[in-house]
């Protein structure tokens, strides 16, 4: 999608002067930087919280820019819980997530874009018809699961569940369907196998797709809550959007904002990073998710 | 091409399929199963489930909790839906103008969608706090008495509603602008040539051929906002260990599944979550026809 396009709304109408014109401009680079600053000032709040000190973060008004300067919310955070231990757990889930959803999707994308077999539509329906269910009709039973299996407070509680979902195969079977097929049927007459097309043709060919899941696989996982929160609730792997929650968790008590902040430019910093270097696959990917997984 | 036909060819389709349909049929289908007869049991993980038949709803529709968090709930989306479907709808308008900094807006508008909601709310909860946050002094600034937000059941859910609105905003706009810019060009040159104004082309051209967006978009932000869940379990005050200032259905689900261990119990509001979704989806598909313009026709 091109999102920078011409514009479908003219400007410049018959009955407009080169006045007008000028301030319809000037209202709507007032309402663009009122928009930034509104999107932007959350986040730069939360970042000067963060480097503020205990005492500062008290004042009243509260001050905007920090004075003076210090990184102690982020030492003492690191004090409070084992910091490296947590942004490790959420790393490695996160990359172990994305890699795993995109090969198992990625080949039953295939099984259903490609391979003629029996039953192959009521399969898919039945695919389609699980993204259609809550998350919350499952979390229970999946811990339920998760408690049998004896997975409690592994990695492989926050890993496993979260590879099979229908979505991944529904976005990369869209793709799938929409190359031609004639690489293919060139690769057959030379004696291929679906194995080697697999990885030879379709793979290489679908790259934009495969990337869109990447972003969503990964950002999803990051920034999970609902089933770590009760799955994975010790150090060894809490993750930083949990461990976050449970730092500022507490009666009416005023909690440490400085180290919750600090917590969350920990956690929203790579994303948005990410993010701004590879804008293009976000937007596409967020877009053609819709729905809540 | 022998692996084409017979045995060779499931063993090709099994191959590509049993990773994701057995792992889909354990993590996915069976707990759905598993969600709906748990729905008709009593079970608190210890003692072994005994079959109660429809107890579960009878108590539910009894229930305060469950009726205070249906209409949490529901003002929720009766606040939510309307402020981020017409904002948003002007931020596409202006994402689409043919003018310098447009990607800057874009960019900035799309920051919060990627990042955790986790860390949105609370970001917001900080800046909502009464004493020491952001927003009431600016609020006092211009004289008005501000509430104390996150203290107050009423005031915590216009909070929440604008952290969702602030989130979701560019989201919803760039689902707007996919729809924007797929009308065709060529409806506001014969307008222009009719003398039509900017406001008559919006109005007559835009809205009627974006329908089908506005549509899907809907759609979208009902099921997902009967959902509400990250930012409503961690942004209200807790009145005790339990119980937030605002709580929804799928707190209330959470709540009683993990803090009072009552399986059966919820589950069963799960499924009437899940029902209200599927209806109101329904009944939005059969009113399509009312107002959606689809060009073909």
């Amino acid at each position: 999608m091109n999102l920078s396009r011409s514009p479908s709304l003219p400007i410049r109408t018959n009955t407009s002067t080169p006045a007008r014109i000028s301030v319809r401009r000037v209202l709507l680079y007032a309402v663009m930087i009122a928009l930034v600053a509104i999107m932007v000032i959350p986040f730069a709040w939360m970042l000067s919280t963060s480097l503020k000190a205990q005492q500062y973060i008290l004042e009243t008004p509260p001050r905007l820019f920090p004075n003076p300067l210090t990184m102690e919310s982020y030492t003492g955070l690191a004090e409070r819980i084992d910091l490296a231990r947590v942004v490790f757990n959420s790393g490695f889930v996160a990359i172990a997530t994305t890699i795993g959803q995109i090969v198992i999707s990625a080949m039953a994308a295939y099984a259903f874009a490609r391979l003629q077999w029996r039953g192959r539509n009521l399969v898919f329906t039945l695919y389609l018809a699980t993204m259609m269910v809550p998350s919350v009709v499952m979390v229970i039973p999946q811990f339920i699961l998760i408690r049998q299996l004896g997975w409690v407070n592994t990695y492989t509680a926050l890993i496993v569940p979260s590879l099979f979902n229908a979505f991944g195969t529904f976005l990369l079977r869209q793709s799938f369907l929409g190359l031609p097929k004639d690489f293919e049927e060139a690769a057959f007459v030379d004696g291929a196998n679906p194995f080697t097309i697999f990885f030879r043709i379709m793979l290489p060919l679908n790259m934009p797709a495969i990337a869109t899941l990447t972003v969503l696989s990964f950002m999803g996982s990051w920034n999970s809550y609902l089933f770590p929160l009760f799955v994975a609730r010790k150090e060894e792997v809490i993750t930083l959007p949990v461990a976050l929650g449970v730092l500022q968790a507490g009666p009416r008590a005023l909690t440490e904002w400085n180290l919750v902040m600090a917590g969350a430019v920990i956690t929203v910093l790579p994303i948005l990073i990410v993010y701004l270097l590879a804008q293009k696959w976000f937007v596409q990917g967020v877009v053609s998710s819709g729905i809540k997984g | 091409m022998t692996w084409q036909t017979g045995w060779n060819k499931w063993k090709w389709v099994l191959f590509f399929l049993a990773p994701s349909l057995s792992g889909l049929s354990i993590f996915i289908l069976l707990p759905i199963l598993t969600s709906f007869t748990l729905a008709f049991q009593d079970w608190n993980l210890l003692s072994p489930p005994e079959w109660i038949g429809l107890a579960n709803f009878q108590e539910m529709f009894a229930d305060a909790a469950f009726w205070s968090a249906l209409r949490y709930t529901l003002t929720f989306i009766v606040l939510y839906i309307p402020s981020v479907f017409i904002l948003a709808l002007g931020l596409a308008v202006l994402l689409n103008q043919n003018m310098r900094g447009v990607l800057v807006v874009r960019t900035a508008t799309f920051l919060p969608v990627v990042a955790s909601w986790v860390v949105v709310s609370l970001i917001w909860k900080w800046i909502f706090n009464p004493q020491y946050g952001l927003i009431n002094p600016i609020l006092n600034l211009v004289g008005i008495q501000a509430p104390a937000w996150l203290f107050e059941p009423g005031a915590a859910l216009v909070a929440i509603v604008i952290t969702s609105v602030w989130k979701d905003l560019g989201y919803v706009a760039v689902m707007y602008l996919g729809g924007l810019q797929a009308i065709n060009d060529t409806f506001y040159e014969a307008a222009k040539i009719d003398g039509a104004n900017p406001r008559q082309q919006f109005f007559r051209i835009t809205l009627p051929l974006l329908t089908p967006t506005m549509f899907f978009v809907l759609i979208i932000l009902l099921i997902n906002s009967f959902q509400v869940f990250d930012q409503v379990w961690l942004m209200p005050m807790r009145d005790s260990a339990a119980d937030r200032q605002v709580e929804v259905l799928v707190t209330e689900v959470v709540k009683n599944a993990f803090s009072y261990n009552r399986m059966g119990y919820a589950s069963a509001m799960s499924w009437v979550l899940f029902a209200l979704i599927f209806v109101i989806t329904f009944v939005q598909l059969r009113m399509q026809k009312r107002w959606v313009y689809y060009e073909s026709e």
